[in-house]
């Protein structure tokens, strides 16, 4: 009784008065963000183990695997996959080596090369849907103006469709992804540049480099985190592609240009089977985890923390 | 001799320079004549280049309340508007509650802060498509179908985490001593926050609310699911809607996308350099 009382009052360390004062500072956003996105994906998870239709949506009949199973029996499921990856690939592929172009383009500083800067921000600020408008005009089978130059230059002797077969349907999709999607890589890739030591540079011209030998082996390597940055970024968004082909083909001709989150929608809203668009829905939330693993590996520095 | 090759690698560059322009340019510029062309001579084979009798009756169609002849083109202003109030009160609250969250992670001590930094990095990776059923069917309990405010609670799935990282980012460059001193002379960490952090950390601020909205006013795909009455549809859901399957109005098609591109394309442009600080600072949309 009176060691208790010898005991000095009950004070907070300073360190224990900063992990309240954190948590109050974090509790708004936290709510918000896993009140909407942990919860519906954990909802979604339950989702897909149900045949929940949409017109009565709430969760109902279990199951178990059988919409995870029918699609890794449906020929749908793996077009759609295949199509996805092949987006993913050429796109991103594409738009990385024009993009690095353009940023060493920029760097060689030519006259005018600040307007060049400043014009690629529009393509990018343009938004998506806009972008798809755009170029769904552009391919118009009777009156577009891809169709008007080939004409006019004497290249094609009469209009004719672009969209109708379905590989260059979705070659030409991709075309309108490239022109939206090569300025962001080209920007992140031009202030990459223009943060490289310079001295290693001149080093190796003096020891007689080459302009090639020392961008292979000298910048390209310096370059090698914003390139993986950007491809992490660029690939995790093709992989999701949704917005540019409702627009363009309407996922047409023949479902030609269905990728998997096409798939998905279609499942969900327009066939209105929840149970099994939740499946396809945790498959591409499962491959975005790993690929933000990929993300937080090269972006997550601990050291920087104060 | 030297001075003949640089001659030459120039005129390499500025040809290069030319094709790259011209990449950029001629399908904004074909954006632009055709929001000013009639639709007779956009419908000519091969078209009218250059409009002969350029007219702006293509705006006043699509901004002017009762002189459209289709249904979406008669009620686009009020898209554009519903656009405006999504995207500004996402990027407002995004500010407020990442500005809080982004300085808690940047500066406190906290024993689980490695944890959540690394979730709200992985949080903005999920795809809408993985949220879109639950918010869904939520929505629909909650009677939250076609009004505005369903998309912002939704937005903030993908802006708020960016801002949160954007933020945190930036705060953790504001120096140290400014906030001790002040912490020292008796001000809360609230009023620390407020009265030395944000006013340090302004072009910040200015980059991720950019960032933000023009990621808010480019959202399609909750929309799209969201809304379908003309009490909350974006500009985006109105432009898709143009292109029906059978009948596609190009004309208001395309007024309608110089329309909806200009705000974050002049957005974009003024604030250039917080653009390219922005991306290089790890920030991201594609």
């Amino acid at each position: 009784m009176a060691q208790a009382t010898l005991r000095p009052p009950k004070t907070y360390s300073l360190l224990q008065y900063e992990i309240r004062e954190g948590i109050l500072f974090l509790l708004p956003a936290m709510v918000l963000i896993f009140g909407i996105t942990l919860f519906p994906i954990l909802f979604t998870f339950v989702l897909s183990f149900t045949d929940t239709p949409l017109s009565n949506p709430s969760p109902q009949n279990f199951v178990g695997l059988s919409n995870y199973l029918a699609f890794l029996r449906s020929a749908q499921f793996w077009q759609a996959i295949w199509r996805t990856v092949y987006f993913t690939v050429v796109s991103v592929g594409v738009e990385l080596l024009l993009g690095l172009g353009i940023a060493l383009l920029i760097h060689a500083r030519p006259p005018g090369w600040a307007f060049l800067r400043t014009s690629l921000i529009i393509p990018w600020a343009v938004p998506t849907i806009v972008n798809g408008a755009l170029w769904r005009w552009i391919y118009n089978a009777d009156y577009g103006a891809l169709n008007g130059l080939l004409y006019s230059l004497g290249v094609i002797e009469k209009y004719r469709p672009w969209l109708t077969e379905p590989m260059q349907a979705l070659n030409l999709v991709i075309v309108a992804d490239i022109w939206h999607s090569v300025p962001f890589i080209a920007l992140i890739l031009q202030a990459a540049l223009a943060t490289l030591p310079l001295e290693l540079d001149e080093a190796a011209a003096v020891d007689g480099a080459n302009a090639w030998q020392r961008f292979w082996f000298i910048r390209l390597p310096l370059l090698r985190p914003a390139i993986l940055v950007a491809l992490v970024i660029r690939t995790v968004e093709a992989f999701r592609v949704f917005d540019i082909i409702y627009v363009i083909t309407q996922g047409g001709p023949a479902f030609g240009t269905v990728t998997i989150s096409y798939l998905t929608y279609l499942e969900s809203f327009s066939y209105g089977h929840l149970g099994s668009g939740a499946a396809l829905s945790f498959l591409i939330t499962l491959f975005t985890l790993v690929m933000a693993l990929a993300y937080i590996r090269l972006l997550y520095r601990p050291e920087v923390q104060g | 001799m030297k001075h003949w090759r640089r001659a030459v690698s120039t005129a390499i560059l500025l040809g290069l320079m030319a094709l790259v322009l011209l990449f950029i340019y001629a399908p904004i510029a074909w954006l632009v004549l055709s929001s000013i062309s009639t639709r007779a001579e956009l419908l000519a084979v091969p078209p009218h280049w250059i409009p002969e009798h350029p007219t702006l009756k293509n705006y006043r169609d699509i901004l002017i309340p009762g002189t459209a002849v289709s249904e979406v083109a008669r009620t686009f202003s009020i898209t554009l508007r519903n656009s405006f109030i999504v995207a500004g009160s996402t990027t407002l609250i995004c500010l407020v509650t990442g500005s809080l969250a982004g300085y808690a992670l940047a500066r406190l001590r906290l024993p689980f802060r490695n944890a959540l930094f690394m979730s709200i990095l992985g949080v903005r990776m999920v795809p809408e498509i993985s949220l879109v059923v639950p918010l869904y069917i939520i929505a629909a309990r909650l009677a939250l179908l076609n009004k505005p405010i369903i998309l912002i609670i939704t937005y903030l799935s993908f802006a708020l985490p960016f801002a949160i990282w954007m933020l945190s980012t930036f705060f953790e460059s504001v120096p140290r001593e400014l906030e001790d001193a002040a912490l020292i002379d008796g001000s809360s960490r609230l009023g620390t926050l407020f009265r030395v952090v944000l006013p340090v950390a302004a072009p910040g601020i200015v980059s991720t609310a950019l960032f933000t909205f023009l990621l808010a006013w480019d959202e399609f795909f909750f929309a799209l699911i969201f809304t379908s009455t003309i009490a909350a549809k974006t500009v985006p859901v109105a432009i898709a809607e143009f292109t029906g399957r059978y009948a596609v109005d190009i004309t208001a098609m395309m007024t309608g996308g110089v329309l909806a591109a200009l705000p974050p394309v002049l957005l974009a442009l003024i604030f250039q350099r917080y653009i390219v600080s922005g991306l290089s600072a790890g920030a991201v949309k594609g």
